[in-house]
Formats: structure tokens, sequence, C-alpha cells
């Protein structure tokens, strides 16, 4: 009685892989072709006809680099910044200006000074030796000073 | 009397495109449309102008235009979105049917790809900076885009800085570096101490920035100075003393206004004392 009746396996169940291993290949293309169909019934599509998208020739930039042929932002004039990049870097748009002044001090002394004060530090770092790395700490802003050489006993002159 | 006006109102009401070509250095408005050179022999007022035939019309037929800023396409058209003068730049070699756009006025910023500008660090926060520049939200600046760039090297919250835009689109947070696309710093990074940074509106920027710009080979021969323009109307200069800067800084604001007359006579003025 039980042998005359199968159970019956859900569609579901069937295409799952662990079942599919046993089956050969022809009732495996027929689950294949069910499953197409059924998702093709459902799948929803639209009922347009085909617009063919013309090739635009227009292009469209919201910088104004392309419009207006514009120079470089940063300037300086008559030799104010030290690097003087900045009057090469308008070299080729200005036409040559004649030198009628004279060329103003690049660095100027409070920043020769300042220069110095650290200066000192850090060639003294460089020939110290290990021991006495600990006398040149660096600060937060990486600027190296000096500590004052420690008090040694002075012997009396008696 | 009446027919001009019956025809300004239907040109103003859109009904009929003009061509691009006539409306050149003449006030647009939002909402009009243009036509490109190529669609006016299709389209063109019908009447007594005659119109020669051009043999190759239709050989080489689309020539690819740019529309700038302030245009929009609208399928084979222009369309204005600012009010201002339309401009058009022939293009100089090559293919291309040149560039048209609206030169118009405004004060407030939007990021766009390739702008220098000045920005202001205002947080850090993970591995960048946060910069203000004047738009709807503060740009990134990675800790790795300066030239040179170590773990001493790098600017402070509060500190300027002059970088271009690598990404800027209304969709994702703007992206700015101070590096180009070689690694060297052209000009850009940190700019340096002491000096005054104001705002001005955007087309003044443009105006000194144009090749043949006399205000600012006047303003260089006063006394030495350094200048920095930012696209995003911000402008930061600094001289010896406080009171040159702040000469200099009241100039700049001021000659968006005067003429060219006015402007001689001030500098005339600064020049004798």
């Amino acid at each position: 009685m039980a042998a005359e009746r199968k159970t019956r396996l859900s569609k579901n169940l069937l295409r799952m892989k662990f079942m599919q291993r046993g089956l050969d290949s022809e009732t495996k293309k027929q689950l294949e072709e069910e499953e197409k169909k059924i998702i093709s019934e459902e799948h929803w599509y639209l009922d347009l006809p085909e617009l063919k998208e013309k090739e635009s020739f227009i292009i469209e930039e919201q910088s104004f680099l392309l419009c207006e042929d514009l120079l470089y932002g940063r300037m300086s004039f008559r030799g104010f910044n030290p690097e003087k990049l900045m009057l090469q870097m308008n070299a080729k748009h200005k036409a040559e200006e004649v030198e009628d002044e004279t060329v103003e001090l690049d660095v100027s002394d409070e920043e020769m000074a300042r220069r110095y004060e650290t200066l000192v530090g850090t060639i003294g770092k460089k020939f110290a030796r290990k021991r006495d790395h600990a006398n040149y700490e660096e600060d937060e802003n990486g600027d190296i000073t000096p500590i004052k050489a420690k008090k040694m006993f002075l012997k009396p002159q008696d | 009397m009446a027919e001009p006006a019956s025809v300004a109102a239907e040109s103003l009401a859109g009904s009929r495109a003009r061509a691009a070509r006539t409306v050149l250095g003449q006030v647009v408005l939002p909402g009009e449309e243009l036509l490109l050179p190529e669609q006016e022999d299709a389209e063109g007022p019908g009447g007594a102008v005659e119109r020669p035939l051009s043999l190759n019309a239709r050989a080489c037929s689309r020539v690819r235009v740019v529309c700038g800023p302030g245009l929009r396409r609208c399928g084979d058209r222009l369309l204005v979105t600012k009010c201002g003068r339309l401009r058009h730049k022939e293009p100089g070699s090559g293919s291309g049917g040149g560039v048209y756009w609206v030169d118009s006025q405004q004060k407030r910023y939007v990021p766009v790809k390739g702008d220098h500008v000045i920005g202001i660090v205002t947080a850090k926060s993970g591995d960048i900076f946060k910069v203000d520049v004047g738009g709807s939200e503060p740009a990134s600046l990675s800790y790795l885009s300066f030239e040179g760039a170590t773990k001493r090297n790098r600017p402070n919250v509060g500190d300027l800085i002059y970088g271009q835009f690598v990404v800027a689109n209304k969709d994702m947070e703007p992206e700015m570096v101070c590096i180009d696309s070689c690694g060297r710093a052209n000009g850009m990074g940190v700019i340096g101490q002491d000096g005054l940074l104001f705002k001005v509106t955007l087309g003044l920027i443009r105006k000194l920035l144009a090749p043949d710009c006399e205000i600012i080979q006047e303003v260089g021969k006063l006394y030495p100075l350094e200048i920095v323009f930012g696209m995003n109307g911000r402008i930061w200069v600094k001289a010896k003393t406080i009171q040159q800067t702040l000469i200099l800084a009241n100039i700049l604001e001021a000659c968006e206004h005067m003429t060219s007359d006015q402007r001689k006579q001030i500098f005339s003025r600064l020049a004798e004392s």
C-alpha cells in the first residue's frame, strides 16, 4: 500500500540543489524551462516603443576656467614674497618689467634672529653624543631649543 | 508704438526662441531659449532675409558646443538659467563650436571642480581636515595632499589654505587638494602668517583675474605686496604695514563700483602720499 502512493514532493523542493544531483540532464532542462516560464509571466515590462537617444552635441560645463582665460590666483609684487615663486607663475602673462626700484630685503632681521636661535640647537644636536641627546628636547612645534648646561659641583678655591 | 511692445512681449513669453548669435553681449533672462547657429537655417524667421545656400551645411553637421555657467541643454537648444549678459568664445584650435556662457553676478559660491579657492580649516576628523569654503557644506582635505606632507608639516585649525577642488557636484561632499596631478604644490598650500582675508562678489574676482586687468597692474606698482584670489569670493592681502594692507583691502572692495577715472584719481592720490 505504501509503495503504491508516492509522497508528492513540492516543486520548490525539487528545484533545490541537493535534489537535482540525482537527476539526468533532460529533467534538469525541463525544470529550468519551467522556471523561466514562471519568471517571464510575472515579469513586468514597459509597453513603449524603443527610444533612440540622439547623440547630443552640447556639453554642459559649470566651470569658468573654460570660458575665460583667467590668471593664476596667487601673486606677489615688488619682491614681497621671499620665495619669489609667485612672480614666476605669471611671468608668461606679464610683459617684462624694468626694475627701477632696488629689490627689498628678502628676509627681515627679526626672522633671521629667530632662525639663528633654533639653528644653534639643531647643529649642536648633530655633534652631540648619544648621552647628550637628552639635553636637546623638542617642543610641540618641532623646534629644538637647547637646555642650559647643568651646574657642576665647584671645588672651593682654598 | 503698440507694435514693439507686442513683439517684446511675444519674445519674452518664450514663444519664439532667439538665435544665440544675435543676442551676444545683451542681457538674457532665465527661461529664454537660444538657438545655436546650425539650427537657424531650419527654424529661422521667415521673411525677407536671404539665406545663401551653403554647400557643406550638413556635411560637418554637428559641431560640439560647450554650454558654460548659466546655461543648460534643453533638447537641441540652450536654456538660460541665470540673468546676465551672454558671452561667446571662439574655439582656439581644433574642434568645437566654442563656448557660450552667461556673465552673471552673485555672492554665494557653489563649489566647482577645478576651481582654486581659499578655505579656512575648521576641524580635524580622522584622516582629513574640514575646510570652510563658503559653500553649502565644508570641503574635506586629506592630510597627505600637500607637497612634502609629513607629521610635522601640517596645517592647524584656523589656518588659511589655497587649494583646488577634485570632486565637486551636487550629490557629494566637495573634496579639495593642495597638490596637482604631478604631486607638486604649484603655489597651493597653507597661506602664511598675517595679512587680511575679506570677501567680495564672485564677478569681481573674475574681473580682477582677467588677463588684461588694469587694476592689478596699478595696484602692483604702489608698494610691495602679496595677494591671493580665491574663486569663492575671498581675497587675502598682505603688505608691509597694517595701514598699507587696509588701504589695499579698501581699494579692492571699492573698485567694483568705480569707473576707471575715479580709480585713477584714487591711485594718483595714493601715489603722492
